[in-house]
């Protein structure tokens, strides 16, 4: 078997809100990124997706706290890393790609220098082979290079978003987050963008987590997912059998509530209610209070991870199998 | 065959790019940014028409002309057969040029116009983002209220309270009493959009423009969003144009579609032939592009290269040639002529009538 590049191991983290509450935003996430690969992570709003990459790349606010956990990277817990240590690893072994490309890039600083500067700071290279990178960097994710002097708002919401992929492979990382990477696109250019990513995956052997709360790009581009709620797992296994064998009725629910060209005019099946309030969970299966399928021990006991298929793991009471023993 | 409820003809929108002032002193010709340029379609009552497109293609601007946001440089809308909008009031006053001949000098047309208020009482429109089309400062009864005040549609305290209710209720907000003193920012994305579809139908109106109302939400959301649109339609025979760049929503609830392409529309038809059968290569592709819910069935996807060209500058003959995978060299030189492929299905291609699309 691979060794994961990643594994993410009973990951804990907590948010401390001025008003003194405790919004406890990830509980318990364990998963594997193996070499090359793409993992996406899929859940609605606030189910605890971005939190993960934060935490995971020690980015969060002064507010968050990680309380128990780890994050094997090549050998090493980034958890217990110190700060300098950390900003070694962050940007040029892991890169992330941030949500809402549009406002991530520096309005006032020209494409090219904000990409100059990422690699500056972290690389010992000279100005002009610096210059020469930031060219490499635009055509391999198709903007000419003679875009380089322009400013953001000069480009559109597809290039920025490719100029924001740049930027994250400006040092050559093993593994690059990508928060939402193509939501608030058109679905023309959230294509180009994916089949974009893809290629940089081939050529660079890149491994991707991806955050995403929109299946079909998930079905479209990953090899194995994390279905969140509530800041726990629900389920996790390979994108085949998520799509084709999901276990957990919260999986169930959210594939049905999409969209399929090949059933025109059925009523869409949607997920009454709303996510739960991290500062007020509810007791037992965090879903319970939404399920159509719950029996009585949903209400009460914390349904614990089990693996039911090699490989195939999902927190559920309903589900078969013996109980999850992440190594 | 009754009357359409709305019918839309020849339908042009030019925004004047600012001139620099030397621009001007050389009496440079001004240019426009040509976001809507000749587009005709009806819709039916009770129908759901959706106009499909990239960001750019023009529909945004359709809807804001619809309801009387932006004023059209020609071409006419005729809501229940009446003439809608400012243009017509200025081109006869003589201000602004017509496309058809001079400055309002066209034959008058002796449709009765329209006014502003009326038409807005019975077109109401859901903008794409619940977050920011809500007043922050008011209450959902505020909210939801305001438009039976400022249409003088109630009669007193009690009528209004009742009929907001039930707006309320029918856009799924139930028990209505317990929004009725909340804050926008105290409701989540669905919920919001909920109460904007609610202050659009407590006037009970004929017609719905929504523009992208689930782009902003959560798949989840969205489901409910679009099943309570379908649901509107069913109950109240409300005809919805639902404007949307995303095809598998369309899917759903549409009768018709209209595919745009910068400015214009390229496809038309009743929505399940169009997307089980579509002829015009834009379509094609947008229809492969849409993301499948399962790894097992990875298809091939047309991925247009490149953007929307900038309406500006148009490309010469089918403005789609610079992107299309099958244009040939006559592409770029003829404007492609309608082509019907059955009696209520038509394509502006010149390859479909070469047999070879």
């Amino acid at each position: 078997m691979t060794t994961p590049l990643l594994s993410v191991r009973n990951l804990t983290t907590e948010f401390h809100l001025p008003d003194g509450k405790v919004a406890r935003a990830l509980e318990d996430v364990s998963f594997d990124v193996l070499p090359g690969q793409t993992v996406g992570l899929v859940g609605e709003s606030g189910c605890g997706k971005t939190t993960t990459l934060m935490s995971v790349m020690r980015l969060l606010p002064a507010s968050g706290r990680i309380t128990s956990g780890r994050a094997l990277f090549q050998g090493r817990d980034l958890l217990q890393l110190s700060e300098p240590q950390m900003r070694a690893v962050r940007w040029k072994e892991m890169a992330i790609v941030f949500q809402g490309a549009m406002n991530a890039l520096n309005p006032v600083m020209k494409v090219g220098d904000q990409i100059r500067e990422a690699i500056e700071l972290h690389n010992l290279m000279d100005r002009d082979a610096a210059e020469k990178r930031v060219g490499e960097l635009l055509e391999m994710v198709g903007i000419q290079r003679a875009r380089r002097d322009q400013y953001p708002h000069q480009y559109s919401g597809g290039m920025r978003q490719r100029a924001m992929i740049a930027m994250a492979l400006a040092c050559s990382p093993d593994l690059l987050f990508a928060d939402e990477p193509t939501t608030a696109l058109d679905v023309m250019i959230q294509a180009q963008v994916l089949q974009l990513l893809k290629e940089i995956q081939k050529e660079l052997g890149l491994a991707i987590v991806m955050v995403t709360h929109d299946l079909g790009v998930v079905a479209e581009v990953c090899d194995s997912v994390v279905v969140m709620y509530g800041g726990k797992v629900a389920e996790y296994g390979t994108a085949d059998a998520i799509y084709n064998a999901p276990q957990h009725p919260y999986t169930r629910r959210l594939l049905a509530s999409f969209p399929d060209l090949n059933r025109p005019g059925d009523t869409l099946a949607s997920i009454p209610g709303t996510p739960p309030r991290l500062t007020d969970l509810p007791t037992g299966c965090r879903f319970h209070p939404r399920c159509d399928v719950k029996v009585e021990a949903c209400e009460t006991v914390s349904p614990p991870m089990l693996e039911t298929e090699p490989g195939h793991y999902a927190a559920c009471h309903l589900c078969q199998g013996r109980e999850a023993r992440f190594s | 065959m009754t009357a359409p409820i709305l019918e839309v003809r020849n339908l042009y929108k030019y925004f004047p790019i600012r001139q620099s002032l030397t621009d001007l002193l050389r009496r440079k010709p001004a240019d426009y940014v040509k976001a809507v340029d000749g587009v005709s379609f009806t819709l039916e009552r009770g129908e759901v028409l959706a106009v499909v497109g990239e960001s750019g293609c023009g529909k945004t601007t359709i809807a804001r002309t619809l309801i009387g946001l932006e004023e059209q440089t020609d071409g006419e809308i005729l809501f229940h057969n009446e003439t809608v909008g400012a243009h017509e009031r200025r081109a006869r006053a003589g201000l602004v040029p017509l496309e058809s001949g001079g400055v309002g000098t066209r034959e008058q047309q002796v449709l009765p116009r329209m006014s502003m208020k009326r038409l807005r009482q019975q077109a109401q429109m859901i903008f794409q983002d619940p977050y920011e089309s809500l007043n922050p400062r008011a209450t959902i009864l505020e909210i939801v209220a305001e438009p039976l005040v400022v249409h003088g549609l109630a009669r007193n305290r009690d009528e209004r309270l009742a009929r907001v209710k039930t707006a309320l209720e029918e856009a799924g907000l139930r028990p209505a009493e317990d929004y009725f003193l909340r804050y926008p920012h105290e409701l989540s994305g669905g919920q919001r959009q909920r109460v904007v579809i609610a202050s659009a139908m407590v006037l009970q109106p004929e017609l719905l423009i929504a523009d992208e109302p689930v782009s902003m939400l959560d798949v989840s959301i969205r489901a409910e969003i679009l099943n309570l649109l379908r649901d509107l339609r069913q109950k109240r025979g409300v005809s919805i144009v639902f404007i949307t760049h995303d095809l598998s929503t369309v899917a759903y609830f549409a009768d018709r579609i209209a595919v745009m392409y910068l400015g214009r529309i390229v496809e038309t038809g009743p929505a399940r032939e169009v997307l089980a059968n579509p002829q015009h290569p834009y379509t094609r592709a947008l229809i492969s592009v849409i993301p499948v819910p399962n790894p097992r069935q990875r298809r091939e996807r047309v991925i247009l290269q490149g953007e929307t060209p900038n309406p500006i500058d148009l490309p010469s003959g089918c403005r789609f040639h610079p992107r299309c995978p099958i244009a040939t060299a006559e592409c770029g030189k003829n404007d492609p002529p309608w082509h019907a492929i059955s009696p209520t299905h038509q394509a502006a291609c010149l390859r479909i009538e070469q047999g070879t699309s």
